[in-house]
This record gives structure tokens, C-alpha cells and sequence, in this order.
């Protein structure tokens, strides 16, 4: 979408909601992206408001799969960015997984020196417009921030995007000058958010970095699970086109553990980083549970996503509709199967979960949005069946009503069955997102690589396997996590791996 | 160095000039050839594959943007000329547009092998049982019984002589029993007609049966009175043929398997036949509609 129509629809929201325009110094207020001629006060700084996420209205979005947030207008992030108090010791980079320098790119933006902050954001984030998207910046960044304790918190998450989706429009990003070719080759197992970050950074260390993706698009979890409307896939192919301009290989259609070993990867690169996902989908375990129409978020999502099944027949996968659609688990993966299922037609959409609200491991803005889109919200209740007709076609789910009660290993209140309290919500379809687990592909075909009990790979604090030069990171190591951890692992690994590389060379 | 990566190289030039998705291998169709009034043979490039593939294993064929993804059992394979045999059976849009290209012509994606290698017992006798298009499924692991010295006899059969698949490909691993169910060649009757009367005649150690999912069940009931160990090959509808969608669940002796990671073969005797049948309906009516449209669109001459 174009400044010109994103400014369009920031200005009526901005008259429908005169009343609630956050306050902006008289510095600021006139002759658009100006930077003020002498720096704001702290006590002017204080009295700017949060500024909000221009975003397509609930009620057309529904309709669409175009993206919900539009950015903020480069007038507007000026404005956001003047509300940095530049904070000596930054709580918030102590929260950033991957520890972007952030008073120093708001500063920049603050500025109006955009190139300047892209070139600071770049440096410490390989993926700014994702993580700028998709980030739970509450729980990193956002909720360091010294502004939040009288208030909101500086929109650092908004900021990022914003400076990512200038540098795409406005620089040319490819490296001016190759690094220096350090003559060892490095293979990566996955192209998500790990792999590709990982590459990202090896790369400019002039290691020779070939990813090798099981999917016939690279970008993991970012073209397969994340819908359209949270992260357009465009994004992730400007990232990906930056880093093979950048010199990586990425090789599509390769399962490691089937088409290649990991030994024979072993025999024909220096190192080795696996970054192959979480990718097993976890079922309920209730009796129904394979009746038609009931999905993994996974399939629901895939089918949706990678495959376009909105499409359908344009694009040639198919995926059921459902007009009542039950979508059991509390995270971002059931937020997003949720506002899909809306989106594909479905006049109640509704999350089942066994928690309450605040329990809940979305993202802050997903669960907003949802609210906002119309999503029904079924707390404290699990489901103990899928029910079906004579057909094998999904009719209802069977639930029951929880309370809660002591804190269980997570440090979250742990629900407990209400005896008695059984009842039926009436559904054709039923999304299971209740997390994933470790793929045995690649694990099955490799016996040294030392597992935990849930299947996970055992790493040490160098994220190194236990077979030397093998690293892995994401949520191999981890369980489902965040984007953003996986990041953080990719680019943590990329250090790690270049010392071995340079510690190898000097005892050869 | 993986011969992929090597190629890769060579692309790499290209791939930074255009920034275009890559294409390391170029699966071209090598050759083609029709088997049966709808069951058609395609020969395609995919060294890797070739080179590595063992019986029982599968592959992913996406044909092109926006195609479905689709599993294919690899029938064959020549590691020398660097390609793999894949045996369709024209039903719905997908497998007739595959089916309806050209020596020549390139698939987009194929990912593989994929799936658990056949368990081929070493030494014994072995019943092959092959309906249909499942014939050319049971070839690939006749020829690993062969190799580990397991004598096979092959029941296979169609509708008539002319679907019959896989004939004198099997002949040379064994014996072979064609059946017919209008007794136009060889043996007049169902396949299991034959397998009834082998397994009363003759000893065998394991049988494995490929073919519509009605057949299976009924050469697993046959065998299962007399505990000889049966092997199925299923086919559940899949996407990724990774794990990662969980589309391709079974259920075996009660418990939930994913087809692509923990097989596609299972103990015949476990499997609840009823449910893959059930669940290979789920898109039926998309099915008709895309077929509808697809052959509306070949009427006026837009299709291929």
C-alpha cells in the first residue's frame, strides 16, 4: 500500500477520533516531518502520547487478507520517536533477544537521519521488518521501558517496522564491498527465522553459507504459519532476496535427515548449523480427534498460507470453510488460525482455552485485534471430545469447565477440571493449537546427536551439539518459542560458529 | 561435496542477477509413456533422488506455483541417468496436469525421498499384491526383496487386460499371477480372489499389498487368520510430507501415526482402513469442482 492511501486512511482515523489525538508540542505539531530547531526537554518529551498504529478498520479487514497495521507515517514515528527519554543505562536492550541498540535508532529517527538509523537497526537485526511485525515487544522491550512506569511505553515495535520498511523503499541494501572470503564453508538446516539469520550474519564473516530448506519456499514459520495479514509474504521475500544478494545459497526441496544426512553435510562443510523447527504438530488426544474437519493449526494455516487455499480453485489446494469454527489453545498460532478462519468466511470464529485472558501466551496486539475482529473468547474450558455425525463430519466439541488452581511447572496457575461442568459448543470445524514438538527427521538418521527426553537437541552454552562443529538453535533446542528467540539463537550461533571456525584454523 | 551444493554454484550467479526463487535442479521430464487408459509413467530428473531413494519411499511433486503438493511413490529410479520413475493415476486436476505434460517440460519442486524405507526381511518368501496404480508401488519393493535374496511371487491385477501395469517389470523379480475382473487376461476375478487361493497352497513369510483401499483391507482379513505378517503401503491425503501438517494422520492399533513420517507402510493388520477411507473423502466436493473447471477449460481450448 502507498504513503498517499496510508496517510489517507491515518487522516480519517484521525477525525474519527479527533477527541483521542494523542498531544503533540507545539515544536512538532506544524509543517509536517520537521526536526525541531533545538532539542526537546525532558518534561516536553513526557507530555507527547503513545502514538497509535494506523490499521485497516475491523469490519473491512475481515474481509481481506491485506495487512491489519499500515505503519506509521514518517511524520507521525517522529513524533513516537521524540518520546525517548535516551535512557543512559537502556533497560530495553537488555530485553531485545537480539540486543538492538535501541535509544540509538529512535535517536536517529528523532533526527530525521533515516539512513543513519536504518544502518544502526541493520547492524544488530538481520530481520527488522519481521521481528518490527511480529515481536511480543510487551514482554521485551516495550515493558523495560522507563516510560511505561507513568504511562505507555516508547512504541519501539512500531518504530522498527517503520525504519525497516524506509530502508526497503529507499536504500539500496546490498553490500558495497563483499567481505573477504574466509575460505570455510558453513551449511544451515532450515530457512526460518534461525536459519535465516544465522546465514545472514555468516555471510558477512565470508563464510560460504547454503541453507537447505524442506519446503519449496524459504521463510519457515514466516510463509507457512504467519498469515498474510500479520506479515505479508513480500516481506519475507525482500529479506530472503537481501541475503542471496548478499552471496547466501538457499537450497529449496533438501530434507536433511532424508535427501542428505547430517554426516555427509559434516563431510562436505566446516560447520553445520540445524535450525529445523518445532514441526510436529501436538493433537488433543480426545476420541474424535481425526474426524473431517478437524485440522492442526499447522495443516489450517499451511493449506491457507503457503498454498493460498483462499484462493481456491485459482490456486489448486483445497480447505474446508466452516461457519462455526473452534479453535482450541491460547497463543499466537490459535490467535492466527482464529482471525484465518474469519477471514475464510466464518460467522463465529471462537478460542477455546483453558486458562483466562491473562494466562494467555499471544501476543498483547493479536489478542486486540482478534476482540476487535469479532473473535469469541471461551476461558477456563478444555475439551474432552470432538463430536461428529454418522459421517465422520465435525458437529461439536465436547468442553469442560476448569478453575484455577496451583502454579504448575510453567509458574502459571494450572487448570483444573470442574467436575460436572460439561457442555457442548456446537462447531463444523475444529483448529488444534495447543504447540508442537521436535521433528524426528532429522534426529532419526543422526544417533550421535545427543536428545533431551521430549526429543530436543542438547546444546551447550556455545549452542554446540554434541557433535563437534554441529550447532543448532531455534526451536529445536527450545520447544515452540517466539521468532524473535529463534533469532536470537541464529545470531548467537553465527558468532559461535565463526570462533570454532577461527580456533579450528589456528590448531590445523 | 552434495552434488546439490555443487550445482548450486553454478546457479549462484544466476539466482543474484535475477533474485528469483532458485532452482538448483531442473526436474525435466525425460521421458513418458502411457500405461493404461489412465495411469501414465513419467521419467524426471532428480539425481539426488535417484541416487539415495530405497523401496517403500515417496516423493513430493509440486508442479508449479500454485499447484497442490501431491505424494507420489517412487516406482524406479536410474542413479546412473540421474532419474526417478513416477506413476500416476489420472483422477482430479492435479494428476491430469501432470500427467498431461510434456517430454521436455520441467516440474517446479520435487522434495524427497521421503518416508520410512520399506522392512525387507533378508532371505524367506514373499506374496507382492498390486492393484490399480498400486502396482507400480509394489514394484520398488519387490526389486529390495530380490536384492536380500527373498524369492516373490507377484498377484497383480485391473479391470481388464489393458490395466494391467508393471507386468514384465515384475516378471523378472518372480513369478507373477495377472488377474482380470472381466477374465479378459490371465486369471478371471479379483486379486484377492488369487491371494485366497496362494495362501491356501503355499507358504509365505510376509505379504505386502498396495492398491485401492478396499483391496488392502481385504488381503489383510485374509491373511490375518493365518498370522502372516502383512505389510499396507497407505495413502493419506498430505501436504508437506514432513511431518509438519499432520494431515496424513492413521490410525494403527489405536494409536494416531503421521503416514509421511512414521511410514507410509504399517502392519495391515492394525490399520483402520475405515478412517483412511473417510478421511481421503474430506475434499471430494473441491475435487469435482476443480475437475469441473479444469475440463470446461480444456473444452474452449484454454487449458493445456
Amino acid at each position: 500500500m502507498g504513503w498517499a492511501v496510508e496517510n489517507a486512511i491515518l487522516n480519517k482515523m484521525n477525525s474519527d477520533t479527533a477527541h483521542q489525538t494523542p498531544a503533540v508540542p507545539p515544536a512538532l505539531a506544524e509543517g509536517g516531518a520537521q526536526v525541531p530547531s533545538k532539542p526537546l526537554t525532558a518534561r516536553e518529551r513526557m507530555k507527547i502520547q503513545r502514538q497509535p498504529m494506523p490499521e485497516q478498520p475491523a469490519e473491512e479487514r475481515t474481509r481481506n487478507f491485506a495487512e491489519v497495521n499500515l505503519g506509521l507515517p514518517e511524520r507521525i514515528a517522529m513524533v513516537e520517536a521524540e518520546r525517548c527519554l535516551q535512557c543512559k543505562d537502556a533497560k530495553c536492550v537488555s530485553g531485545c533477544p537480539v540486543q538492538v541498540d535501541i535509544p540509538r535508532f529512535i535517536q536517529h529517527v528523532a533526527q530525521g537521519n533515516l539512513a543513519a538509523a536504518a544502518e544502526c537497526l541493520l547492524n544488530d537485526n538481520a530481520l527488522p521488518a519481521i521481528t518490527g511485525r511480529v515481536c511480543p515487544q510487551e514482554t521485551q522491550c516495550e515493558v523495560r521501558c522507563i516510560r511505561g512506569a507513568k504511562g505507555l511505553p516508547v512504541a519501539i515495535g512500531y518504530l522498527e517496522r517503520f525504519v525497516a520498511d524506509w530502508a526497503y523503499r529507499n536504500l539500496d541494501l546490498t553490500p558495497a564491498k563483499p567481505p573477504v572470503p574466509s575460505g570455510r564453508k558453513v551449511a544451515i538446516v532450515g530457512a526460518g527465522p534461525a536459519g535465516l539469520t544465522a546465514a545472514g550474519e555468516l555471510i558477512k564473516h565470508g563464510h560460504d553459507v547454503t541453507v537447505f530448506e524442506a519446503l519449496h519456499r524459504p521463510g519457515g514459520v514466516l510463509v507457512y504459519g504467519i498469515p498474510e495479514f500479520r506479515l505479508p509474504k513480500r516481506i519475507v521475500d525482500e529479506e530472503v532476496n537481501r541475503l542471496k544478494a548478499a552471496g547466501v545459497k538457499i537450497e529449496c526441496n533438501v530434507v536433511i535427515g532424508r535427501t542428505y544426512t547430517i554426516d555427509e553435510l559434516r563431510r562436505n562443510f566446516d560447520a553445520i548449523f540445524i535450525a529445523n523447527g518445532a514441526g510436529l504438530p501436538v493433537f488433543m488426544n480426545v476420541p474424535g480427534e481425526n474426524a473431517k474437519g478437524v485440522y492442526s493449526a499447522n495443516e489450517y494455516l499451511t493449506r491457507v498460507n503457503l498454498m493460498a487455499a483462499y484462493k481456491f480453485p485459482e490456486a489448486d489446494t483445497p480447505v474446508l470453510h466452516g461457519r462455526r469454527v473452534a479453535v482450541v489453545g491460547g497463543g499466537n498460532v490459535a490467535m492466527d488460525a482464529a482471525r484465518t478462519a474469519k477471514r475464510m468466511g466464518a460467522e463465529h470464529s471462537i478460542i477455546v482455552y483453558r486458562r483466562t485472558r491473562s494466562e494467555m501466551p499471544a501476543r498483547a496486539e493479536e489478542v486486540h485485534h482478534a476482540e476487535q475482529e469479532g473473535i469469541e473468547f471461551e476461558f477456563l474450558v478444555a475439551p474432552v471430545e470432538v463430536l461428529h455425525d454418522e459421517k465422520n463430519w465435525v458437529t461439536g466439541l465436547r468442553c469442560q469447565r476448569m478453575k484455577l488452581g496451583e502454579p504448575d511447572a510453567s509458574g502459571r496457575p494450572r487448570p483444573v477440571p470442574i467436575p460436572g461442568s460439561e457442555f457442548e459448543i456446537p462447531c463444523d470445524m475444529v483448529i488444534v493449537a495447543v504447540g508442537t514438538r521436535a521433528n524426528p527427521l532429522l534426529t532419526q538418521t543422526c544417533p550421535d546427536l545427543k536428545l533431551d527426553k521430549r526429543g530436543q537437541i542438547v546444546v551447550d552454552e556455545n549452542l554446540m551439539t554434541s557433535i563437534p562443529g554441529v550447532f543448532a538453535g531455534g526451536d529445536i533446542i527450545r520447544g515452540a518459542a517466539t521468532v524473535i528467540l529463534a533469532m536470537g539463537d541464529g545470531k548467537l550461533a553465527a558468532q559461535k560458529i565463526s570462533e570454532y571456525l577461527a580456533r579450528k584454523a589456528v590448531t590445523a | 561435496m552434495p552434488a546439490s551444493a555443487r550445482l548450486a554454484d553454478d546457479y549462484a550467479l544466476e539466482i543474484r542477477k535475477s533474485g528469483a526463487r532458485e532452482k538448483v535442479f531442473v526436474h525435466q521430464i525425460t521421458a513418458k509413456k502411457q500405461l493404461s487408459p489412465n495411469v501414465t509413467r513419467l521419467d524426471v530428473v532428480a539425481p539426488r533422488i535417484a541416487q539415495v531413494r530405497r523401496p517403500g519411499q515417496f516423493v513430493i511433486v509440486h508442479r508449479t506455483e500454485g499447484a497442490e503438493r501431491i505424494p507420489l511413490t517412487i516406482a524406479d529410479a536410474d542413479a546412473s541417468a540421474g532419474t526417478i520413475t513416477l506413476v500416476i493415476q489420472a483422477v482430479g486436476k492435479s494428476t491430469r496436469e501432470l500427467v498431461g505434460m510434456k517430454v521436455g517440460e520441467a516440474i517446479q519442486d520435487i522434495t524427497g525421498p521421503l518416508g520410512r524405507p520399506t522392512e525387507l526381511p533378508e532371505g524367506g518368501r514373499a506374496l507382492c499384491v498390486g492393484g490399480g496404480v498400486g502396482t507400480a508401488v509394489v514394484h520398488p519393493i519387490a526389486q529390495g526383496l530380490r536384492q536380500k535374496g527373498v524369492e516373490v511371487v507377484s498377484v497383480i491385477g485391473g479391470r481388464s487386460r489393458e490395466w494391467v501395469i508393471f507386468e514384465e517389470e515384475l516378471g523378472k523379480l518372480g513369478r507373477v499371477v495377472v488377474c482380470t475382473d472381466d477374465g479378459s487376461y490371465g486369471r478371471h476375478g479379483f486379486v484377492t480372489d488369487a491371494v485366497k487361493e496362494l495362501l491356501a497352497q503355499e507358504r509365505f513369510d510376509v505379504v505386502y499389498a498396495v492398491g485401492p483401499v478396499p483391496m488392502m483391507r481385504a488381503v489383510a482379513s485374509l491373511t490375518k487368520p493365518l498370522g502372516v505378517h502383512t505389510i499396507v503401503s497407505l495413502n493419506p491425503i498430505m501436504i508437506d510430507g514432513t511431518g509438519m501438517c499432520g494431515g496424513c494422520r492413521v490410525s494403527v492399533g489405536g494409536q494416531t501415526r503421521f503416514a509421511c513420517v512414521d511410514g507410509p507402510e504399517f502392519d495391515g493388520h492394525a490399520v483402520d482402513f475405515d478412517l483412511l477411507m473417510d478421511r481421503l473423502s474430506t475434499y471430494r466436493p473441491f475435487e469435482a469442482e476443480a475437475l469441473r473447471r479444469f475440463e470446461e477449460e480444456c473444452k474452449i481450448g484454454l487449458g493445456r
